[in-house]
């Protein structure tokens, strides 16, 4: 199941940088030492973009719950439907969302609430991305 | 003349503004609506442009108001939320040139501005304030009802239109790109994980059956009710086109779209248009039609902290606007008629209602609740419109049906278990949305 590639732009470019390191980041505002994704100019909370930095995760998270797609719009998904989409809430704070398609779990046996953690996958033009994996 | 978007504070967007100051003072005394079509067919006749006309002719004849005495005009000046012009498409001129045209050629094709509508309408020749309630008919009335409110227009139509082309929604641009920005696909909405746009709702849909012990088949009782009503609405979409009932059988056959999100839990994209006429109380009283007043009027625009909202982010939301929705009527939910709260993914429409407290309802309730007689003939309606599943994607059925049933104009449609009193209406998105609050009478 290949992803559409992904360019990195001004915003985004610490986010895939760390990802092709195999290293999870997530945007943190240290005025008011608060995480948000996906990456903003500036902090939600104090709008202030004087004080944000990248912070490296555990890479742990806990499944929120998912659907299964069987009509994306997404043209390089649509051979792969039907296919489990999550979202994960990130250990360290569970606000903190992130999609996965959970490689490795069968489609609609998805364990919600369930424990996962991040591996690094190749995207079509060779960027990788944070997915996640079911553990345990 | 340039229209400008309407400022923030025309919203009540906050808790504790008490009861709105125009109550009462505002009046709904005209309704009009375009034909529905599936799709733009390639005619003039047929544009966004052409139905906005219709509608807007309706309305004004059904309101007995000559033309010359409008004096104002807002509309929300998007028409559609997924069938986007492609910028290699080229532009029909025979088209554009159909009409009198303003600076942007898809003006009338794929979207519409204030301009055009009065330079195709030459009848409308005073009217002096115009303005946008970008989103859909629900934020356009709420400005509508703002700006007569302080006096800024007297005589005030109010328009939603909407286009539909060739193709399916949101297939083209990124959605078929090989590569995309970071920012994208890193961001919410479609992404490189491929969400449809029922995802959100189908992910709270999901979390709300696992919270409360609900399933996705309880919904059929719901989808049955709003197909029925909207085979007796006559200008709706499957009333007009495709008289079909819904059973519980179809419903639970349909093929997902994110499951638990099937085909019947989205509503159908067309080509609608459809307009009011908005008037002062004091000029309401000698018109054609039965004034509907408006008694206040509430928005939220909530957001989730990270990518969708979840549940419980939506029930926040959704709770803090029944309170505003409340307080800027002055009534209880008790006081409520029926509702006509928007449904344009099935799946959130107990989101509304649960957190208006419709019939006493708290969250986690509503599809018990759908079990129960919720039909137009019993003393808890659901939807008399039939809503967007019931007759198509127009955004304004609601606030139709909700006038239409005050005024005693539902026809097959009208409710006999209560009698409609006050009614409120709109949507869309249960994070983000404007409602209203209509009356019988203006106290």
């Amino acid at each position: 199941m290949v992803k559409q590639g992904v360019i990195p732009d001004e915003l985004t470019k610490s986010f895939y940088e760390a990802a092709n390191d195999d290293k999870l980041v997530i945007q943190n505002c240290k005025s008011c030492d608060l995480l948000q994704h996906p990456p903003a100019a500036a902090c939600r909370k104090c709008g202030s973009g004087d004080n944000m930095e990248w912070k490296g995760m555990s890479g742990k998270a806990k499944i929120y719950n998912y659907t299964v797609v069987y009509d994306t719009p997404i043209r390089m998904l649509q051979a792969d439907q039907p296919f489990n989409l999550a979202v994960v809430m990130l250990d360290e704070d569970p606000g903190i969302q992130m999609y996965s398609h959970l490689p490795g779990t069968p489609v609609d046996q998805v364990p919600v609430g369930g424990s996962v953690e991040v591996v690094f996958e190749a995207t079509a033009n060779g960027q990788k991305v944070p997915e996640w994996r079911v553990v345990g | 003349m340039t229209t400008p978007n309407a400022p923030a504070s025309f919203y009540h967007l906050t808790e504790g503004q008490g009861v709105w100051p125009h109550k009462g003072k505002v009046a709904a005394v005209g309704i009009g609506h375009s034909p529905t079509s599936r799709r733009w067919d390639g005619t003039p006749e047929n544009t966004v442009g052409a139905n906005s006309i219709l509608a807007l002719r309706k309305a004004i004849e059904d309101a007995g108001v000559p033309p010359d005495q409008i004096d104002g005009l807002v509309i929300d000046p998007v028409t559609t939320t997924g069938a986007h012009w492609d910028a290699n498409d080229p532009i029909p001129m025979d088209i554009v040139n159909f009409y009198n045209a303003t600076d942007d050629p898809l003006d009338g094709i794929a979207k519409l501005s204030c301009e055009w509508l009065l330079k195709n309408m030459p009848e409308l020749k005073n009217v002096k304030f115009t303005m946008y309630g970008t989103g859909c008919m629900s934020h356009a009335i709420v400005v509508a009802a703002q700006a007569v409110g302080e006096g800024l227009t007297n005589n005030c139509l109010v328009l939603k239109s909407w286009h539909n082309l060739e193709g399916r929604y949101n297939q083209a641009g990124l959605s078929a790109a090989e590569n995309v920005p970071g920012s994208y696909a890193a961001g919410p909405g479609r992404t490189i994980w491929g969400p449809p746009g029922c995802f959100g709702t189908a992910l709270q849909f999901a979390e709300y059956c696992r919270k409360y012990g609900k399933s996705h088949d309880m919904m059929a009782p719901f989808m049955e009710n709003s197909r029925r009503n909207g085979l007796l609405f006559p200008e709706g979409y499957w009333a007009q086109h495709r008289p079909e009932q819904l059973t519980a059988e179809d419903y639970l056959a349909a093929r997902w779209i994110a499951k638990p999100a099937s085909l019947f839990d989205n509503d159908i994209p067309i080509m609608v248009s459809g307009a009011y006429l908005f008037t002062t109380a004091e000029r309401a009283k000698d018109m054609k039609q039965k004034p509907v007043y408006i008694l206040g009027h509430a928005s939220n625009r909530g957001s989730g902290r990270s990518l969708t909202p979840t549940l419980e982010e939506v029930q926040t939301e959704t709770g803090s606007t029944g309170r505003k929705i409340l307080e800027s009527a002055g009534i209880t939910a008790n006081d409520i008629s029926f509702e006509n709260m928007y449904d344009g993914f099935a799946l959130f429409h107990q989101f509304h209602i649960e957190g208006l407290g419709y019939r006493g309802m708290k969250f986690g309730d509503a599809l018990d609740f759908y079990q129960t007689d919720i039909s137009i003939e019993g003393p808890n309606p659901i939807l008399p419109s039939g809503g967007n599943i019931g007759s198509g994607r127009s955004r304004f059925w609601m606030h139709t049906d909700s006038i239409q049933q005050i005024q005693g104009r539902a026809g097959a449609r009208a409710l006999t278990g209560v009698k409609p009193e006050i009614a409120v209406s709109g949507g869309p998105m249960p994070m983000g949305g404007n409602f209203t609050i209509w009356g019988a009478s203006p106290d």
